[in-house]
């Protein structure tokens, strides 16, 4: 049993924000990064998977710099077995990552493929769903519970609501996996340090192909009309709560 | 500019999002043409016939509900049979699942999670959020003719109206459908509604531990308001997911929503934006909830919830 998951380093913005000489995106001295929350969960969902198979091989995938590694051995120490990084310090949309991922991936020849939902930081929804096109994969996305059987899988996709579509799904497949699906296992120090002796394979893309979509102008959301923020202490804040509440729900 | 959306519905019901997006795309001055994607579309085409659709398409396929791939086929068929300059779905996990296969298949210009459009400055520019939606963009599609942008849900009000579109049967062949729908299983219902409150207080992430929700059931209980939460406390199994408010939860709108901890991620957003007044407690002053908020407080939520157990 293999599967191949695809995640990513997302970046995290501060309290604070500049923009770059271009004002097309964020001063990356004002980003940090970490390991999408929806990629550990498709993380421990392919580890289990394998698990309960006794055999098999978790291959992480990431398109990202040499910093995005940092992700990938958070993967690795939670006990995926390799990683294979498509080097690129462009900022890429949806499908030009999925073109990025899908010759690795077809190359693995995997039995399932994993992302996430969405990526924390850009929301788009749409590169696992995009992947799954260019390796003429089934998929199936928002998926909160997967039972595999032979050349096919049941698996819940969770719509608005929490309403569960039981959909039965031809195997080889791509999942997008949705948050709640398992409980993500912390990885030991042991495993962190361990992680760091696994293999990452680096790979240059090939023709990406045009841009979906182009950043022409980032700003700061405007105000509108805006919170009207309560000052002072805790004690001040929690009054000033108060007297709100009384006043609207009386 | 010509649109064709895709009509969303459950259950032989029309969504509401399918509405929003005819008021989105009359805001672009083309032709509106609305597909209706199903085993008996007539039952819906009344439904979608409100002022500013110029034409209602029914596409009739085998299966009942929605399955990725016959959406698929469907709609790569009708862009390239009608060359439609934009193509609109809701940003919803329906759409999450076909969407950006058909983007990615025929090389459209693509965005997601659009909330504003404009198509006035020459070509189209979108508006999305970008890092935990503390920044948004303008984006543009420079050498597509043809885009496709997923709309982020209650961005606009419904179309409403009585219509007069062209009703006609569009024809599409379909093939093999790979993910197929079996059953649908209900949420179950919890102890209580979060829904007919008129008071929630909300909480979220920067809860931090479960050892902490005691300490807000007792606080909720002493203010009189009903306790509720952000999903990531469904996900880790501190509390049942029929106390999740947001877009695969329940959409409440009590006349005061009191947010301490919770970032404001737009699915969250989604199920609560309503609400009479929201008063959000979070210590980063940048977080996107405070957009939403009609009060706010840059704190810590704990030190506020002590001082507030004090006053009750
Ligand atoms: C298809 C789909 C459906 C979804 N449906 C839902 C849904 O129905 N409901 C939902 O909520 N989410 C939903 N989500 C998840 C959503 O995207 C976010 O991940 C989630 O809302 C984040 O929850 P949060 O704000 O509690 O956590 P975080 O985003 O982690 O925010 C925690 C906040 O707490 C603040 N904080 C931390 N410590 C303190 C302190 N001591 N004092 C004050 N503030 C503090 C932080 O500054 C931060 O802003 C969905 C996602 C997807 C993809
Ligand atoms: N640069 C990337 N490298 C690897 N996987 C990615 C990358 N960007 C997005 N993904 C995958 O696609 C999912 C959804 O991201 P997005 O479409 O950006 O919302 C993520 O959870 C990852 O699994």
């Amino acid at each position: 049993m293999k599967v191949v998951v695809a995640v990513k380093q997302v970046a995290v913005l501060g309290d604070e924000v500049e923009f770059t000489d271009d004002e097309r995106d964020v001063d990356p001295d004002y980003l940090d990064y970490a390991l999408n929350e929806w990629d550990t969960y498709a993380t421990e969902e392919a580890l289990r998977l394998c698990e309960a198979a006794g055999d098999g091989e978790v291959v992480v995938v990431s398109v990202g710099p040499e910093d995005a590694e940092e992700a990938m051995r958070r993967c690795l120490a939670m006990g995926a077995h390799r990683g294979i990084r498509v080097d690129s310090e462009d900022q890429l949309d949806p499908i030009q990552v999925a073109r990025a991922l899908a010759e690795v991936v077809r190359a693995e020849n995997p039995d399932l493929v994993f992302a996430g939902v969405q990526s924390a930081d850009a929301v788009q929804a749409a590169t696992g769903t995009a992947l799954a096109e260019l390796l003429d994969l089934p998929r199936v996305a928002v998926v909160t519970k997967i039972e595999l059987g032979d050349g096919k899988a049941t698996v819940n996709r969770e719509l608005e609501g929490g309403l569960l579509d039981v959909v039965e799904v031809d195997t080889p497949a791509l999942f997008t996996i949705q948050t709640g699906i398992n409980e993500p296992r912390y990885a030991t120090l042991r495993a962190i340090k361990q992680a760091e002796e696994k293999e990452i394979d680096v790979r240059q893309p090939g023709d990406l192909g045009e841009p979906a979509y182009r950043v022409k102008k980032m700003f700061v959301p405007p105000k509108g009309e805006g919170a009207e923020m309560l000052n002072g202490n805790a004690a001040d804040v929690a009054q000033k709560i108060k007297e709100i509440v009384e006043e609207h729900t009386g | 500019m010509s649109v064709l959306i895709v009509a969303e519905h459950l259950r032989g019901e029309l969504r509401p999002v399918t509405l929003e997006l005819v008021s989105a795309a009359q805001e672009l001055e083309g032709p509106v043409a609305v597909a209706v994607i199903a085993k008996d579309p007539s039952v819906l085409t009344d439904a979608v016939d409100v002022e500013g659709v110029n034409e209602i398409l029914s596409v009739k396929v085998d299966p009942e509900e929605f399955e990725n791939d016959v959406y698929q086929q469907a709609l790569e068929q009708l862009i390239e049979q009608r060359e439609p300059q934009v193509t609109f779905l809701g940003f919803t996990v329906n759409s999450m699942g076909y969407g950006p296969a058909v983007a990615a298949k025929l090389g459209l210009g693509f965005a997601s999670d659009v909330f504003s459009i404009d198509g006035t400055a020459g070509g189209l520019v979108a508006t999305r959020a970008f890092y935990g939606s503390k920044v948004q963009a303008e984006v543009e599609f420079p050498g597509h003719d043809r885009v496709m942008l997923l709309l982020r849900p209650t961005a606009w009000p419904p179309a409403e109206g009585a219509g007069s579109a062209v009703k006609e049967e569009g024809s599409v062949s379909s093939s093999c459908s790979r993910a197929r729908h079996k059953e649908f299983v209900d949420v179950a219902t919890g102890d209580v509604d979060i829904t007919t409150a008129d008071f929630l207080l909300s909480i979220g992430r920067g809860v931090g531990d479960k050892e902490n929700l005691p300490q807000f059931e007792g606080l909720a209980g002493k203010m009189g308001a009903i306790l509720s939460v952000s999903r990531p406390l469904v996900d880790q199994g501190w509390m049942p997911n029929s106390r999740q408010v947001g877009q695969s939860g329940k959409t409440v709108k009590p006349k005061v929503y009191l947010a301490l901890g919770i970032s404001g991620a737009v699915q969250h957003l989604a199920g609560m934006k309503t609400s009479g007044t929201i008063i959000a407690v979070n210590s980063d002053p940048e977080a996107a909830i405070f957009n939403v908020a009609h009060y706010g407080a840059v704190a810590d939520l704990f030190e506020v919830a002590e001082e507030l157990e004090k006053l009750y």
